[in-house]
């Protein structure tokens, strides 16, 4: 594992206005996430942990606090900085999986790869990686046609694909059963071992988080522990 | 699917409209042709689409007996319906200048209650030899069924019409034939010298020439109205069904500004959509022409010709097309603008 840290988070603070209300979802989180680590994100409902996931992902602004990430400042990042950076330095994986439902399995993978401008041949390894999660024989079926353990391996997959340098993953196996989560939690620790892919995991369930190298716990918009 | 169908009968309605307009002065056109004259004499009133009024038979000795003149014969026209007339003529001077009449079936009128009738009044009415017809208050037997493309859709003998409408010695046009077509601009000059100076002449050449969408009166007026109505039915369409295509997939297009997707490459991929939805719908109306123009030829072929334009498939197209892209706009800048959490967490 390399332990120069790719993430780094200083008194990162979110305001939201809701009608005439300020709500404080972050309240100064400090964190620092090295190359090649595994963290969960652990914390109940309200704790700030989606609203962090969102900022990381570039898919909010923050409203104070510095976040670094792979060398680039986040808050000086302009809205088509951050788009970018969701093209080719971040990838999602969502609790509801998020597939396209019309396109199909190798479609919704390379959709991704259109949109950051790479083509399927630029990575012929990556078919090794479909065969690691198991998806390689399912690649042609639509997303009802998959379980959904089945559908979010195709959402890793497309997670990966353009080789981001951090996974962000919000509940993987909120909508799975107990084999399916197992399934999706071991291969994002495979992933992880054999690739050396960062993964920052948010869950509130405690085995899910058991997983990672380290789990921090989050409560009213602040990291409360941390713990490896 | 709604969109493509409400884009197609936008199409369908533009073509089905041009193609009407055509059709029915090419038919015109088409009937003159048939009748085989040089020159074309109807009252100072008429148009190339109006007989004016009528007025008396004893023109034609005086005709018949200029220079050039091989034969000349009158006909009388009264309307039957809104689209529909009735023709009297003397059949077998009529013959003599244009060719016998080519029946389908039975012949020639014989009684005075015998009509006969084109082709396609016959399709149209489920008219047979033998049947009889209600017509200008009277009963009329159909005596034979004539090949279509011969100057009208019912003909009775001359002096009955004129007897039954009250007209006497009147008609409404002659057909004149001369001995050199070369000379008809010389024979027209000459009849106007000689005292027909208020009737309006036309050559056959020239009276083909104004079968032409544009010198129909309030025509292309009336053509573009409907087209401007289809554009606005069009684009309401497309812009509800492309609206609510966005709110429906407003979880979708959060997933593609998740993977890094730019408004830009939101808005082009609805717009895109769009286009390839108008260009099926395009192509969905030109093949539902076939389809009017069947239903037409089929169950009013007597009334109404359709002819198919393929000069206007580009024009109705880019048409549709357009409107199609104006509707799609405001709904695909919406969702370009949203904001991709509320979009993923869209239920």
């Amino acid at each position: 594992m390399n332990d120069a840290p790719i993430l780094s988070v200083r008194d990162l603070r979110k305001v939201y206005r809701v009608g005439e209300v300020d709500v404080h979802a972050l309240r100064g989180v400090d964190l620092d996430i090295a190359r090649g680590e595994f963290v969960s994100i652990i914390g109940p409902s309200g704790s700030g942990k989606s609203t962090l996931f969102h900022i990381l992902g570039g898919l909010t602004p923050p409203t104070s606090g510095s976040v670094t990430m792979d060398g680039r400042d986040l808050l000086a990042l302009s809205d088509r900085q951050r788009t970018d950076l969701r093209k080719r330095t971040v990838g999602f994986v969502f609790q509801k999986y998020n597939l396209l439902p019309t396109l199909t399995a190798q479609d919704n993978i390379r959709i991704a790869q259109y949109i950051a401008r790479r083509t399927a041949t630029e990575d012929p390894h990556f078919s090794d990686v479909l065969k690691l999660l198991g998806i390689d024989k399912r690649l042609h079926h639509k997303p009802r046609a998959l379980s959904g353990g089945e559908q979010q391996r195709v959402a890793i997959a497309r997670a990966i694909v353009n080789h981001p340098a951090i996974l962000l993953a919000d509940e993987p196996t909120g909508n799975l059963d107990t084999e399916n989560s197992s399934a999706v939690l071991n291969l994002l620790r495979d992933l992880n071992e054999r690739l050396g892919q960062t993964i920052l995991m948010i869950t509130h369930n405690p085995e899910a988080a058991s997983y990672g190298h380290r789990i921090v716990s989050m409560r009213d918009g602040r990291v409360v522990h941390a713990a490896a | 699917m709604l969109s493509t169908l409400a884009i197609g009968v936008q199409v369908c309605m533009i073509l089905t409209l041009e193609g009407l307009s055509h059709g029915m002065l090419e038919d015109q056109a088409r009937r003159q042709r048939g009748i085989g004259a040089d020159i074309i004499i109807r009252a100072s009133t008429a148009t190339f689409l109006s007989l004016g009024e009528a007025f008396t038979d004893k023109y034609l000795p005086f005709i018949r007996k200029q220079p050039h003149v091989v034969l000349a014969t009158g006909t009388l026209v009264r309307p039957t319906g809104p689209l529909t007339s009735v023709t009297g003529l003397d059949l077998p001077e009529f013959e003599r200048m244009s060719g016998s009449f080519r029946f389908l079936s039975g012949g020639p009128y014989r009684k005075p209650d015998d009509v006969i009738v084109d082709e396609y009044y016959a399709r149209q009415y489920h008219l047979h030899v033998g049947d009889t017809m209600q017509m200008l208050n009277r009963r009329w037997r159909v005596s034979g069924i004539f090949e279509q493309g011969k100057i009208a859709r019912l003909v009775v003998p001359l002096g009955l019409l004129q007897e039954l409408t009250g007209n006497g010695d009147k008609i409404n046009v002659i057909y004149v034939k001369l001995d050199n077509p070369a000379r008809t601009q010389e024979v027209i000059e000459s009849l106007k010298a000689k005292g027909m100076e208020n009737f309006t002449i036309y050559s056959m050449e020239e009276i083909q020439s104004l079968y032409s969408v544009k010198n129909v009166p309030m025509l292309p007026e009336f053509t573009g109205v409907v087209i401007g109505l289809g554009v606005v039915v069009g684009f309401l369409v497309v812009f509800l069904s492309m609206y609510t295509a966005v709110l429906e997939r407003t979880r979708e297009i959060g997933v593609l500004k998740a993977l890094g997707a730019s408004p830009g490459f939101v808005l082009d991929v609805l717009v895109r959509e769009t286009a390839l939805l108008a260009v099926l719908g395009s192509a969905l109306g030109i093949l539902l022409t076939y389809g009017t123009r069947w239903l037409i030829m089929t169950f009013w072929p007597g009334s109404l010709i359709q002819a198919i334009v393929p000069e206007w498939w580009p024009i109705a197209a880019g048409i549709a097309i357009a409107g199609a892209l104006l509707g799609a706009a405001w709904p695909g800048l919406k969702a370009a603008r949203q904001d991709a959490i509320e979009a993923l967490s869209y239920e």
